[in-house]
């Protein structure tokens, strides 16, 4: 490969970065667990927490492990519609549940 | 992941036989990796699938005019074949619900999707863009045999004990879930075997189209057939997995009784099902439907544009109108198309800020469909049009399709569809689009590339036959289905709506009941499903005799068309192009000034 | 003529086909996962009041099981960075840490679902009071924060590891069983070991009660509880282990990580091929090869992503 990303010079010097990730996510592992045991007044205050520290790992894993980073535009413009059509997918039928016809709810 | 070629091989129209015999029958017929074989085998499979679905369909149009009475020429056999649900040649209202379930999908995923993305787009994407094969030919040969193996489990359903799938092809649940017949499940694992041959095709479709169009061949340089081809990819790529994860689900609730899509205190048939745990939701299962269901139908539609728009420049001699128009709109079409679903749900007890919200991405997703549609009309302005068999389906398609688009409005308002949802009114919907629609598009598509497959020309006379009769069978099935339905006629009953007759002593006085007209109306529409059959007969004879005997063509490019798959040798070989191939101009430079001919092929090389 | 851009990447792409390849592939796993996730989402916001179990996950378990793959991903990559440095040596060593790990996670898994399959929820036809099983006081919470003070006395069902009585001695209850099974053996009774919890203590509550109380951190631990009951068949309407069809919960649990278990031995299985069978190529075309680890490790890391999410979702929140 003729690919800057790719000369032994860039490897080498990725490879600290992996193991930097490396120990964000056995961090990142710990906090989740400890998030576990502190107690938030809403659900959804605990939902984003969880989320947060998901997708902060996630998202080390994708940028440095997948090199998504430095990653070709072409990656990319396969990704966003995706997570649009994602997105899309989880909040209109959560939406739907929660917007019921005038006077009705949901039986359980 | 090659294509198996050597420079020594021979490229002439009889004897690429021979090289097959270095890899042998399987290697070269069953298993082959080269996509224009692969093209062929999905289209037999699906010209087949899609006959055999025409027949069911056929069998309950007998059953809707003439409720209870024995199926003529054929009841026997089905008694014979199917037992008790055909006790007597008649069709039972469970066969009603075998057959209508069945030709659905049948159609839908056996039919005309493997006929107009994977057997179409196969044969001639590569060649389109000037590739020798798809990126993955491994790939490719799996993806076939996926669907093989998906058709085979849906066809060997039907004669299992208790029969095929019978609730709809939209398999709702609870009813779907409880259905006592393992055809339901035979259904799913079909389907999971269809998705998976779809999902690999995109990859590889997208894969290819990015990355092996040949030198010169710009992305806005591409024939709009490919960029629609593209499109559908994508749709497929990312609108299937919810529905394979909705089919695992079903099926879990089916072999291992777990409660994704069951209510708590689900009472079935008198017993409430003590033995589940219930707390599902059937409404996830439609939202996980339709969210692939929706852009189904423009994985229906689009491929059909794409092989009109071709025949339309070719058969005008000048340029597609608003090129960079039609490709944007394909694009959005694409995009949009994956948040209007649950304008299929607005009965299902929606609000209005949701339903609002669907209704507007639906209007929304017109726009681009009719600015494809005007494009191509406006094609047809100042050209020297050929009256050819393929340009005969591409012209009725844009009314017809017309038609289709334009009744689907009235769907697509939250209110209108309260009346008009489940009636035939969206039955009729539907079928133009996707009848003399879509198939149309396909048929075209068949006239116009047989002579590249083959070497030979399909018949006029017989094409003319099939294409006047096939339109006005049609309008004479479908049309008359907008009346019934807004008289108020439901889709799948199996009696026809006589339940419902106002001629029915039991609905003396209701309001609603269905008059004469609605009912007789069944008896022409049968009559009229008969005569398209009919009509399907110089299709299916011109196609076999053409074969082997039909008009040689002259040269490798009878119709004098400018895109790539034209430049080929009549078939193409192993590798396609003779020789590298490079492009120097768009896909649709007919009548240009300062030309000798009428037509410049897109790979040749400017005159010094 | 060969297919263009197998190995060497395209000019104005920038890839090879491969790696077009696998990003459309991952995108379509991306609405795969996505389409399961939302279906967690609207079953839980739908399930009725104490239907949702909480805190039947083994967190310890499912932390060391994170750890493992977050482990085998960091191998992976460096596996490929190895083989791109020309040691293949290196390579060789990383990516069987990687198969190691993968075989663990999945060996991990089978002994949880192997516990869940013999961990058993008994409903009764009428919910008991307190008065009538005392010894069950702590599965008698109905409702949401609830103290010790303001426990309602209704039991709807019991949780815990079951057995019979046969010829005087106790048997445990087999994997999968529900109340035909107790039926046509016979007994009259079943033997129920009471869990320290009922799973309808949200989750996020365990953990206070759990810390205050007895200091137990997994109610899921058979055993040591003492309490032991004896529930006459009559009585039990339904009998359920921890499997798919107990609890919409436990359906999109065994569905979510039994499809992502699949794609874990689906990764191993590639991974393992080409680091042994495969490594021929490295030889004959090591660019390719090279390419191949790459591909099939961006697969491994999407998998250890959707690990990312389960672990929290199914087993925290």
């Amino acid at each position: 490969m003729s690919d800057d990303h790719d000369s032994p010079e860039a490897i080498a010097a990725a490879k600290k970065k992996y193991w930097a990730v490396f120990g964000v996510l056995l961090v990142g592992t710990i906090v989740t667990v400890l998030m576990y045991f502190v107690y938030f007044e809403k659900m959804w205050q605990t939902v984003t927490v969880a989320l947060i520290i998901a997708s902060f790992k996630a998202a080390c894993v994708g940028a440095i492990f997948m090199h998504l980073s430095d990653e070709k535009k072409l990656v990319y413009r396969i990704l966003y519609p995706t997570v649009f059509f994602v997105a899309g997918l989880f909040l209109l039928t959560v939406w739907a549940y929660y917007d019921p016809p005038a006077m009705t709810t949901h039986v359980r | 992941m090659q294509a198996t070629t050597d420079t020594t091989e021979h490229t002439s129209h009889d004897d690429h036989h021979d090289h097959h015999h270095d890899i042998g029958f399987l290697r070269s017929y069953v298993f082959s990796t080269d996509h224009k074989i692969i093209g062929i085998q999905y289209g037999f499979t699906a010209l087949l699938f899609l006959l055999f679905g025409f027949f069911l369909v056929l069998a309950m149009r007998w059953q809707i005019a003439y409720p209870g009475e024995a199926i003529p020429v054929v009841g026997g056999l089905l008694e014979a074949l199917l037992g008790d649900m055909a006790a007597q040649g008649k069709m039972s209202p469970d066969l009603y619900n075998v057959f209508g379930a069945m030709h659905g999908t049948i159609m839908i995923f056996l039919g005309v999707v493997p006929l107009a993305f994977a057997a179409f787009g196969n044969y001639v994407v590569p060649l389109q863009i000037g590739a020798i094969d798809m990126t993955f030919p491994r790939i490719n040969m799996v993806s076939y045999q996926c669907y093989a193996w998906g058709g085979a489990i849906m066809f060997i359903s039907f004669f299992i004990p208790g029969g095929a799938a019978q609730a709809g092809w939209t398999s709702y649940s609870p009813l779907a879930t409880v259905v006592p017949t393992d055809g339901q499940s035979f259904w799913l694992v079909g389907m999971v075997l269809l998705i998976t041959s779809s999902l690999l095709g995109s990859v590889n479709f997208i894969a290819t189209i990015i990355q092996l169009r040949a030198p010169g061949m710009t992305w806005m340089r591409m024939p709009f057939f490919t960029w629609a081809q593209f499109v559908t990819a994508f749709i497929l790529l990312l609108a299937f997995p919810p529905l394979e994860a909705a089919g695992v689900m079903q099926l879990m609730d089916r072999v291992f009784d777990t409660s994704f899509f069951l209510p708590s205190g689900l009472i079935v048939s008198g017993n409430p099902m003590n033995e589940i745990s219930g707390g599902g939701s059937p409404l996830l299962w439609q939202h996980l439907f339709w969210f692939l269901g929706h852009p189904e139908v423009y994985v229906l539609i689009l491929p059909a544009m794409g092989v009109i728009a071709e025949i339309i420049a070719c058969n005008t001699r000048k340029p597609l109108w608003g090129y960079k128009s039609l490709v944007y709109s394909v694009l959005a079409v694409g995009f949009i198309s994956f948040i209007v679903w649950a304008h299929h749900m607005y009965v299902t007890g929606m609000g209005t800020k949701i339903s609002t919200f669907f209704q507007t991405t639906t209007m929304i997703i017109s726009i681009p469909s009719v600015i494809i549609l005007t494009c191509l009309f406006i094609s047809l302005w100042g050209g020297s049009i050929r009256f050819n068999t393929p340009m005969l389906f591409a012209l009725a398609f844009l009314p017809m399709f017309g038609i289709g688009g334009l009744t689907g409005l009235p769907l697509g308002f939250n209110f209108a569809d309260l009346m008009l949802h489940d009636s035939y009114y969206v039955i009729a919907h539907f079928h133009y689009v996707v009848a003399p629609g879509t198939l149309f598009g396909l048929f075209a598509g068949v006239y116009f590339w047989f002579p590249k497959a083959s070497g030979r020309m399909m018949n006029e006379t017989l094409g003319k036959i099939h294409f006047w009769l096939s339109l006005i069978f049609m309008n004479a099935i479908f049309m008359p289905m907008f009346a019934q339905g807004l008289a108020g006629m439901s889709r799948r009953m199996s009696d026809g709506g006589a339940t419902y007759a106002a001629a029915n002593m039991a609905n003396e006085g209701v309001i609603g009941a269905l008059s004469e007209a609605v009912i007789n109306s069944n008896i022409a529409i049968t009559h009229a499903a008969f005569g398209l059959m009919l009509a399907q007969v110089p299709f299916i004879l011109n196609f076999f005799w053409s074969i082997t005997n039909g008009k040689k063509v002259e040269n490798d490019n009878p119709w004098e068309a400018t895109t790539l798959d034209w430049q080929t040798p009549t078939p193409p070989p192993h590798g396609n192009f003779t020789k590298p191939i490079a492009v120097y101009r768009g896909p649709y430079e007919y009548s240009q000034p300062g030309h000798d001919t009428d037509f410049t092929p897109q790979n040749e090389p400017e005159k010094a | 003529m060969e297919i263009p851009y197998t190995v060497k990447p395209r000019e104005d792409t920038g890839l090879y086909n491969a790696k077009v390849g696998i990003w459309l592939f991952l995108a379509s796993e991306v609405m795969l996962f996505g389409g399961l996730f939302s279906s967690y989402v609207l079953l839980r916001v739908g399930a009725g009041q104490g239907m949702w179990p909480h805190g039947l996950m083994n967190i310890p378990i499912g932390t060391f099981n994170t750890l493992v793959l977050i482990t085998s991903s960091v191998t992976v990559v460096m596996g490929w960075a190895a083989l791109k440095l020309g040691n293949f040596g290196k390579y060789r060593l990383y990516q069987a840490i990687t198969i190691l790990c993968a075989m663990g996670f999945l060996g991990i898994k089978s002994y949880e679902y192997n516990e869940k399959f013999h961990h058993y929820e008994l409903w009764f036809h009428a919910p008991k009071t307190l008065a009538e099983l005392p010894d069950a006081k702590n599965q008698a919470f109905v409702e949401d924060g609830l103290t010790d003070k303001e426990k309602i006395g209704t039991l709807p069902s019991v949780v815990g590891h079951f057995g019979y009585e046969k010829d005087g001695e106790e048997h445990h209850a087999g994997p999968f069983w529900t109340k035909k099974d107790f039926e046509e053996l016979g007994v009259t009774e079943v033997i129920v070991h009471l869990d320290d919890f009922h799973y309808r203590i949200p989750a996020r509550l365990q953990a206070q009660i759990k810390k205050k109380d007895h200091g137990h951190d997994d109610p899921s631990e058979a055993g040591d509880h003492g309490h032991e009951l004896r529930i006459p068949i009559s009585e039990v309407r339904r009998i359920s282990a921890f499997v798919p069809a107990h609890s919409t919960f436990f359906a999109i649990y065994f569905t979510l990580t039994g499809l992502h278990g699949l794609h874990v031995l689906a990764g191993a299985i590639v991974i393992f091929y080409i680091w042994g069978p495969g490594a021929r190529m490295w030889k004959r075309d090591p660019e390719r090869y090279s390419n191949r680890v790459e591909v099939s490790g961006l697969f491994w890391h999407f998998v250890d992503l959707v690990w990312i999410f389960l672990f929290p979702v199914l087993y925290l929140l």
